[in-house]
């Protein structure tokens, strides 16, 4: 317990209280900042767009894993693990190397948001891909053969059977990508050139007010980070107890 | 089973393979096919870089403590969280996740107010009585601690769940002692959650970058982990050996996964 408290407990309250130092109004005009800013925005709209993606493809890959047959299908199983597994610098690194300069297929997104996008996409990809997974396998068979049997097209199906018992599983995961998204710090830094207003994300920009030694500034902006993983453990733990219920 | 139609099954299997050829696979193969574009001499110069190896050494030196202090504390936690009913326990519960969805510069900056030298809380005391925490390893490993927390607990936890408690007290009405209850009956049952747990923090800890990128400094050939090396000799286009010791980071991460695989089955039976 103490181990606990002196490790996570005191250091993110000390986050909190560096925050709170210059009163409400210092809050506010450390967020007001319009480099902060445009840092917030461009994190917020890519990891939305990042989890969106990872909605639609992390379903299909799902879908691949559990319902289809095909050679190399162990291999692309084994394969959605490793952006878990590489640390995130090498993340970036490695995807420097196809999408950046001296691309084997001409593409240059090295310093442009499109870069963003790509990091995010990769660090991200293994969480709908692996919560819906299992629940999948366990998703009987024979309400979709009724279905099929009482005339219901493939569509139909998908749309009112199966989809509505992966919905909880998807939202887990996409609440898991989007904080994973928001807080990306490693892989961006070689990817992305961290350009102020461009491509310079939020965890960059904290990096940048503890370089310059403004710790409160960093920890105004950090609290607001926090904050939101926070939601999104309270939100994750709310949708498991509905599903737990319904069950 | 409902059959999907041919074309629809095609165009999701093509549709999969290709994003994860693309995302994941390529950028991947590129990197092993850069590392050894001159056969292993890239290999060869980047073991022989002092900074290189001093890094090497680090990293495994700051991940083992962390994969032990882990490991210790993330069973206690779980056998706290699961066998004993305590206030707060949900919150604890909740908190425990906070590290897996937080991120690791806000980690690195909790860590750097509270127990830097100058004017952190606790940093400021240990430094009078000469424990330097920022800027050397007892930082960086609380740092790594800090990332890899949940995993351990993660694994244990289902399974304490499952298990259930009846051998446990039956031991208690047999004699034994709290002590020799967790050695002979609930360690054996948790067996493999543990190293399954191990294995993944000590993935986790060997490749985390940010949190100990503030901790650490980044102070070259002291501070300075194989992750931190990565970046450093990337920006000072020595490319050939970023890429070389990245090659070797992704060995670690592979041996890791394949580890898990290996793990997995031994654990359903």
């Amino acid at each position: 317990m103490i181990w606990f408290s002196l490790l996570v407990l005191l250091p993110l309250a000390a986050v909190v209280a560096a925050a709170s130092q210059g009163g409400w109004s210092g809050y506010w005009s450390a967020l007001q900042n319009d480099q902060t800013w445009a840092a917030v925005r461009l994190t917020v709209t890519q990891a939305v767009l990042v989890t969106l993606v990872n909605i639609v493809l992390g379903t299909v890959i799902a879908w691949v894993l559990v319902r289809d047959r095909f050679w190399g299908k162990s291999v692309l199983d084994v394969i959605i693990d490793v952006p878990f597994a590489l640390p995130t610098i090498v993340a970036g690194l490695v995807l420097l190397s196809l999408y950046g300069q001296n691309s084997p297929i001409g593409i240059e997104w090295a310093n442009t948001e499109r870069a963003v996008t790509l990091a995010l996409a990769f660090v991200t990809l293994p969480f709908i891909v692996r919560t819906v997974q299992p629940v999948l396998e366990e998703l009987d068979t024979d309400v979709e053969e009724a279905a099929a049997s009482l005339g219901a097209s493939r569509a139909t199906i998908f749309r009112r059977i199966i989809l509505p018992s992966l919905a909880p599983a998807i939202a887990a995961g996409a609440a898991l990508s989007f904080a994973r998204a928001i807080s990306e710090y490693g892989s961006l830094v070689l990817l992305s050139g961290n350009r102020p207003f461009e491509t310079e994300v939020v965890s960059v920009r904290v990096l940048t007010f503890i370089e310059n030694g403004s710790n409160t500034s960093a920890a105004v902006v950090a609290s607001v980070m926090l904050a939101v993983a926070l939601f999104v453990i309270v939100a994750l733990d709310l949708v498991q107890r509905r599903v737990a219920r319904r069950w | 089973m409902v059959r999907t139609s041919l074309p629809t099954r095609w165009l999701l299997r093509v549709l999969a393979v290709a994003y994860v050829f693309f995302l994941v696979a390529w950028p991947v193969g590129l990197l092993v096919r850069r590392t050894f574009e001159g056969g292993f001499a890239n290999l060869a110069d980047a073991l022989a870089d002092p900074q290189v190896t001093g890094a090497l050494n680090l990293t495994l030196v700051v991940a083992f403590y962390a994969v032990v202090i882990n490991l210790v504390f993330g069973v206690t936690i779980a056998v706290l969280l699961v066998r004993y009913e305590f206030p707060g326990k949900r919150v604890l519960s909740a908190l425990i996740d906070l590290p897996l969805s937080v991120s690791p510069v806000v980690v690195g900056l909790a860590l750097l107010l509270v127990y830097n030298g100058r004017d952190g809380f606790l940093g400021s005391a240990l430094e009078e009585n000469g424990v330097q925490v920022i800027f050397s390893s007892p930082g960086m490993i609380m740092a790594t601690c800090f990332v890899a927390l949940p995993l351990i607990i993660r694994e244990v936890v289902p399974v304490l769940h499952e298990i259930g408690d009846d051998q446990e007290q039956a031991a208690r009405s047999l004699g034994a002692n709290a002590r020799q209850t967790f050695w002979r009956i609930t360690l054996p049952s948790i067996k493999w959650a543990v190293v399954y747990g191990v294995v993944l923090s000590l993935a986790r800890s060997i490749g985390e970058f940010g949190a100990v990128k503030i901790v650490s400094g980044n102070i070259t050939g002291r501070t300075q982990t194989a992750t931190l090396v990565v970046e450093a000799k990337y920006q000072n286009f020595q490319q050939p050996e970023a890429y070389a010791v990245s090659f070797l980071l992704v060995m670690v991460s592979v041996a890791c996964l394949v580890a898990v695989a290996i793990l997995r089955p031994q654990r359903e039976q």
